[in-house]
């Protein structure tokens, strides 16, 4: 197996044959490096565009707007967000809380889709325990009026936008 | 334990081998993987040796109480050898990440296996928990249904990490929601030698299914097996992402069966001699790299599959596949083999097996 010659790390899955001036040159990266080059693959055109992503992490661009407790780090394991960029893994399960909207959005390009289907899991409690440490998240109907604010925004119907804002306000 | 007793497990663990399965002759296996975290400790990449230790512990007192796991085995594959952790990887029970056989990072301390042969739980992997099951043939919905009870039965005995909104939380983004990843192991000789295997996996790609080689995630393909999943993991339920994949895959299947019979039509001639001379080189040869093998068995498989070869068992081809393998031959071997001694033994085994089988042929019934 190649490994990426960019990380060294992970497997090459790309293999990047570049023609310039008859000049041949080849480059065997991994997703994530491919992607933060900016290589375009069928994979990553439909569902991989964690380039965009990172890159727009970086730049700060065309990101969410992150809040204060976004910027920094994960206050149960101390994961930054550098972190998961260097390494493409996240520290501990509240890394996907501390950083929610970052998340959604890479949730959203990898998967098509943030929001899981499926029956919600209910975590048992031993007499006397306290609660997990992970808080289990919004409620369903605030995830899907979030959802339906976004699209509200994006198809530009800011009417139904501000009444959609003000219902998930007065639920928050 | 320090020893690796594979006998421990019934059949070795590969019972999935005796293509017993639906359409076993093209679909060698079926694999169903769910990744499960605790929702209270550090991801396992991130956490301390005494962590991992815990969550070890806390798996394996879940896992042991869980029905199915009643008369399972243990493996502590942090304190196996390189060579038995090989062993375990070849054999499909444990990935390579949790063998610690990657380049640059070792063994994690705290990684194991708790299995009861059919199906097991990888501890300390990317994910705390990496449930999986192997079935023979093209068999989601039963491999599914055996998994999805003992997840259950886990998550009420240890906290799950969960989200409402994000599903199952994994390691790495692309496994959270469902955290399911259905694989099919899948021999395709028919559309590589017709040239339209790169239009199908293209079109695959197209419809949201990823193609791997042989063991998975990094790994080349080899005679002509490819292992096909579901790209994505949330958004979906898991009976959507099992039905799309058994959808697409039976139309995989159906287009393998139709390059095959155009094979058989426009070439017959052609196709009978690449199958013999597998056969004949595999019988007889003295010295076979795994890649050679891997190749030949190919040919062979698609010559039983097209009637060519009557009598040889698919069992004995699969059997083939796991056995010739580095660290099983020199398992049976009893020491580490190196070239040219490798390729050498590995050829003895495989006449072995090939004479067992044909000795084993009735001298009537023969099909066509």
């Amino acid at each position: 197996m190649t490994r990426c010659e960019h990380c060294g790390e992970r497997p090459a899955s790309i293999h990047l044959t570049t023609i310039v001036d008859n000049a041949v040159t080849e480059q065997h990266l991994c997703e994530v490096c491919a992607a933060e080059k900016g290589v375009q693959t069928e994979a990553s055109v439909a569902k991989y565009p964690l380039g965009d992503f990172l890159a727009s992490m970086g730049k700060g661009a065309a990101a969410p707007p992150a809040t204060g407790r976004e910027a920094g780090k994960c206050d149960a394991c101390g994961a930054t967000l550098q972190d998961f960029r260097d390494t493409g893994r996240l520290g501990c399960p509240r890394c996907y809380l501390t950083f929610e909207a970052h998340l959604r959005t890479l949730l959203r390009r990898i998967h098509g889709a943030s929001l899981h289907v499926g029956e919600p899991y209910v975590a048992p409690l031993p007499a006397g325990a306290l609660p997990a440490a992970v808080p289990a998240g919004p409620e369903p109907a605030l995830v899907e009026l979030r959802d339906q604010l976004r699209r509200a925004v994006e198809s530009e119907h800011f009417e139904l936008a501000a009444r959609l804002r003000d219902q998930i306000r007065a639920m928050e | 334990m320090s020893e690796l007793d594979l006998e421990l497990l019934p059949d070795g663990g590969v019972s999935w081998l005796d293509a017993s399965g639906p359409d076993a002759h093209i679909v060698l296996s079926t694999r169903i993987r769910l990744a499960r975290n605790l929702g209270d400790t550090r991801f396992t990449p991130r956490a301390t040796d005494p962590e991992r230790e815990r969550i070890l512990e806390r798996v394996l007192d879940a896992g042991r109480a869980a029905a199915p796991m009643a008369d399972a085995t243990v493996f502590r594959v942090d304190r196996l050898s390189r060579l038995e952790r090989q062993l375990l990887h070849e054999r499909h029970l444990i990935s390579k990440e949790l063998a610690g056989l990657e380049d640059r990072q070792g063994v994690r301390h705290g990684a194991a296996l708790l299995t009861n042969g059919a199906m097991g739980v990888m501890i300390n992997e990317e994910d705390h928990l990496r449930l999986q099951v192997l079935h023979s043939g093209f068999a989601p919905g039963p491999a599914y249904q055996s998994m999805a009870r003992f997840e259950r039965d886990l998550g009420t005995r240890v906290p799950f990490a969960f989200h409402r909104e994000f599903g199952y939380l994994t390691s790495c983004p692309t496994n959270a929601g469902t955290g399911l990843r259905a694989s099919v192991l899948i021999h395709l000789p028919g559309l590589v030698l017709t040239k339209e295997i790169a239009k199908v996996l293209q079109g695959l790609t197209q419809v949201g299914l990823t193609f791997r080689g042989l063991y998975g995630e990094g790994s080349e393909v080899v005679g002509n097996f490819f292992q096909l999943s579901n790209q994505t993991t949330l958004g979906k339920s898991d009976d959507e992402l099992l039905d799309h994949l058994s959808k697409i895959v039976r139309q995989v299947i159906a287009y393998e069966e139709q390059a095959r019979d155009v094979l058989r039509r426009n070439a017959p001639t052609v196709i009978a001699d690449k199958v013999w001379r597998a056969y004949g080189l595999l019988r007889y040869a003295r010295s076979l790299s795994f890649e050679e093998t891997m190749n030949l068995l190919s040919g062979v498989r698609l010559g039983v599959g097209l009637n060519l070869i009557a009598d040889l068992s698919v069992y004995t081809l699969n059997k083939l596949l796991i056995f010739t393998q580095p660290a099983h031959l020199a398992q049976r071997a009893e020491r580490a083999l190196t070239d040219p001694d490798l390729p050498v033994i590995r050829a003895t085994y495989v006449r072995k097996l090939l004479e067992d089988d044909a000795g084993r042929r009735p001298e009537t019934g023969r099909r066509a």
